[in-house]
């Protein structure tokens, strides 16, 4: 038949493809009615945007359904960011959509989700649920800024906070692995304890003035060469010192989990704790060593908010990023570059956020929700059914 | 570590589901566990106190003094009574939606499911509660509240069913959603009243502030000077609510339902019960406590909300800690309210002697005390444990 025939080839445009697709015509029919193609009408742009959903109903019917609902939620997305950017003025829209700015403030906001979230995963991929990434944060954060103003440099700074931060998870390590409390309630409870914690000594040692403002900054690294090339000039020339920690991070954490046999039991743990055990790794110790990394590296992202951001600190300035970090280690599906991937999202979120203001006055403050629905679109739509750890938030018991 | 406790490695101990583990832990200890919890949080928040060089005795004294619990000692005469009474009102005014907020998070506890969203639903109650009551003047009064009070628990109910509809459909965790959905609520909550936002109040425009309620809606005082924020009757209002909870869970088929779903979502199933039907509704209900509390706070004694009051709330998430200390029962949701409000009036700026403990510290170690609450009781097997050693110690009677 010639049907199948014509079928055949097609059936090896494979369904993740088919996804992948839809993810960038979505992407491409919002992205044509920026700045500098500013397309005026948004004719092309829905016409993408309908393959694009297309796509991914296709992607769906082939079987990925992951990939399929992400395309056509970027599709729906995409054609409707077209139609207000067309319907938006074209001064605003130059304002707004500066994209090498956007990137570089991209980039910052994604720094502390980026090493929260890479906590987030060791600990999850042992099969210890962290919702204590905010806490832990936010011990990093104060004691990171505290260090600093106390030592007078940024590294000490960094490293107690981290220690902050590290002390955090070993309260969460003690129960949820050998007490085998319930690692969501005692997330929870831990975050409630690193507000107090920080409330209180910021208060008792700052009082009302708070930090002052000279306290040691990690630098930001210019690059020579890179510096004067225009869009990643701009972009990276001037990126964060943790910033680049951060992305070496990326690399080092999926190295370690996916290609050295620490990772390998390191994953084992949080898959099938019984079978590791008989072939004697110790699923405790494991487990401790985990969250306790995991804790030193969301308390390097605080610390990254806190001494290289903004210089500051303000009682439970985290604001929720802990919880965003939990959704990007569930977004990129427990793997670090897929972690990346999310961050990235969520940075430009809140890059976008707080551009916008000068766009729209008024309803500049509504837009500070934006990573939020963000983030709650993509828990609902995209990633309902990706596969945690089997063994995640299952405490073990020792035969 | 310790040994593993015998009672908590049956079946329920393997489901794991928080309200299945919780089952257990009410199982383990009756009243003695939460008295013992409180006092080991207690304890740690003392250390805390005397580490920074302040004297906990005296803290703890003070902030006892300021919830006006002593008014219940027949030997307090005179202004200390009536100032004990001053306070107590106030103790009381927090304890009301903090029993809202706590049922909110017990009643997704025992379906298994953790509400950690009453914050936000507690807040668009209020924001609902504020625009119903600030519009509509001429109403007759009883009317004006009661459909304030509809509006609020609608609202809580709608944005807490969000959650619930994202977990039955697309299997989306309820502990992100409602995270999220708390920070969206807080956001969109000052955006309303913000300077140029649609509920900004009509005479100054320069603040950040809803309209009052009218003076027909407010919920009547029935003990102390209503000019100075008396007790409002949303105690009773609260208490009924409580007493609802309990009737629903324990003697009707919902209930049963529920609590089916909550210690094995499995074996619900196969007893023919819808699972994801159950979860929707056991999230509106949380809803419509947490937005019931909110239209309390509104109706009852703040009359308007700021963008900065939606800001530094915390009474949706104390519920958490109420429920869990309450070990998500009706009665001992009202204890832990009233233990929790009592430490909310206890260190606020209005009640604390601050040249004893000054408030904003106390602000924070409430928190303390608040996340140790937390902690200690999802280690269950802490408590326990250490309930366990102590009868030990008493020849003839070792535990297990």
């Amino acid at each position: 038949m010639t049907g199948a025939t014509i079928a055949a080839p097609r059936a090896r445009l494979s369904a993740k493809q088919l996804g992948w697709a839809g993810v960038v015509l979505g992407a491409v029919a919002w992205y044509i009615t920026l700045p500098p193609l500013l397309v005026r009408t948004a004719v092309p742009s829905v016409l993408l945007a309908l393959v694009a959903v297309g796509a991914g109903v296709a992607a769906t019917r082939a079987g990925d359904a992951r990939m399929g609902r992400a395309a056509i939620l970027v599709g729906v997305s995409g054609g409707i960011g077209a139609i207000v950017a067309v319907n938006s003025g074209e001064a605003n829209l130059e304002k707004v959509f500066v994209w090498s700015a956007l990137f570089a403030a991209a980039l910052r906001f994604a720094t502390p989700l980026l090493f929260a979230a890479l906590g987030g995963i060791m600990s999850e991929r042992s099969g210890v649920i962290n919702i204590g990434l905010e806490g832990m944060m936010l011990m990093g954060a104060f004691f990171g800024i505290f260090g600093a103003d106390l030592t007078g440099s940024w590294l000490l700074g960094c490293l107690i906070g981290m220690a902050a931060g590290g002390a955090l998870a070993v309260i969460h390590a003690v129960l949820s692995v050998s007490f085998r409390a319930d690692q969501v309630v005692s997330g929870f409870g831990l975050n409630f304890l690193a507000l107090g914690i920080t409330g209180y000594v910021f208060v008792a040692h700052y009082g009302a003035e708070g930090t002052p403002g000279d306290v040691p900054r990690v630098p930001n690294v210019s690059l020579p060469g890179i510096e004067d090339l225009g869009f990643f000039g701009e972009a990276i020339g001037h990126a964060n010192l943790l910033t680049w920690v951060a992305l070496l991070l990326v690399v080092l954490t999926a190295v370690f989990l996916f290609r050295t046999p620490q990772g390998l039991r390191l994953r084992s743990v949080g898959e099938k704790p019984r079978a590791s055990e008989t072939v004697g790794v110790s699923v405790i110790r494991t487990r401790y060593i985990a969250v306790i990394t995991s804790g030193f590296l969301a308390a390097l992202g605080g610390a990254y908010l806190s001494i290289a951001l903004l210089g500051s600190f303000t009682e439970g300035m985290t604001a929720g990023r802990g919880y965003i970090a939990l959704a990007a280690v569930i977004f990129g599906a427990w793997r670090p570059f897929g972690a990346l991937v999310a961050a990235l999202l969520f940075g430009f979120s809140s890059a976008l956020a707080q551009r916008l203001p000068e766009f729209s006055e008024s309803t500049a403050v509504l837009f500070q929700a934006l990573p939020y629905v963000l983030t709650l679109i993509v828990v609902a739509g995209v990633v309902g059914r990706s596969r945690p750890p089997a063994s995640i938030g299952v405490p073990y018991v020792k035969e | 570590m310790s040994e593993p406790v015998d009672q908590l490695e049956g079946p329920a101990a393997q489901a794991q589901t928080p309200a299945s583990r919780l089952a257990a832990y009410v199982r383990g200890g009756g009243v003695v566990v939460p008295l013992l919890t409180t006092l080991l949080a207690f304890f740690i928040g003392g250390l805390v106190v005397l580490v920074t060089g302040h004297d906990p005795i005296a803290t703890y004294k003070a902030i006892f003094e300021g919830t006006g619990f002593q008014w219940l000692f027949p030997w307090v005469t005179g202004d200390d009574r009536a100032t004990a009474a001053l306070n107590l009102q106030q103790t009381l005014i927090l304890t009301t939606p903090l029993i809202l907020t706590g049922l909110a998070v017990a009643f997704a506890f025992r379906a298994g499911l953790f509400n950690i969203g009453g914050q936000g639903q507690y807040t668009v109650g209020g924001i609902a509660a504020v625009w119903v009551g600030s519009s509509f003047a001429g109403m007759p009064g009883w009317l004006h509240i009661v459909l304030a009070i509809v509006a609020a628990c609608l609202a809580g109910a709608a944005w807490a069913g969000i959650a619930g509809l994202l977990k039955a459909t697309v299997g989306a965790n309820e502990v992100i959603s409602t995270i999220m959905l708390n920070y969206v609520a807080l956001w969109v909550g000052v955006y309303l009243f913000a300077l140029g936002g649609p509920l900004q109040n009509d005479q100054d425009k320069s603040v950040p502030i809803s309209n009052d309620i009218v003076q027909n809606a407010h919920l009547p005082v029935f003990w102390g000077d209503p000019v100075l924020q008396g007790l409002h009757i949303g105690l009773f209002i609260a208490l009924v609510a409580a007493f609802i909870f309990w009737v629903v869970l324990n003697r009707s088929t919902v209930g049963y339902e529920v609590r089916a779903v909550g210690l094995n979502p499995e074996a619900a199933r196969y007893g023919g019960m819808s699972v994801a039907k159950n979860y929707v509704l056991v999230m509106a209900v949380c809803g419509l406590f947490a937005g019931l509390a909110g239209s309390m706070d509104v109706l009852g004694w703040q009359f308007h909300i700021a963008t900065n009051d939606i800001q530094i709330s915390q009474i949706g998430f104390l519920g958490i800690a109420v429920a869990l200390l309450g070990r998500n029962t009706a009665l001992g949701t009202v204890m832990a309210a009233l233990l929790f409000g009592g430490l909310l009036s206890g260190t606020s700026q209005r009640n604390l002697d601050p040249s004893i403990f000054e408030p904003e510290l106390a602000a924070n170690l409430t928190t303390i005390i608040q996340g140790l609450v937390v902690l200690v009781v999802s280690a269950d097997v802490l408590v326990i444990t250490m309930l366990r050693r102590a009868r030990g110690l008493i020849p003839g009677r070792s535990g297990t």
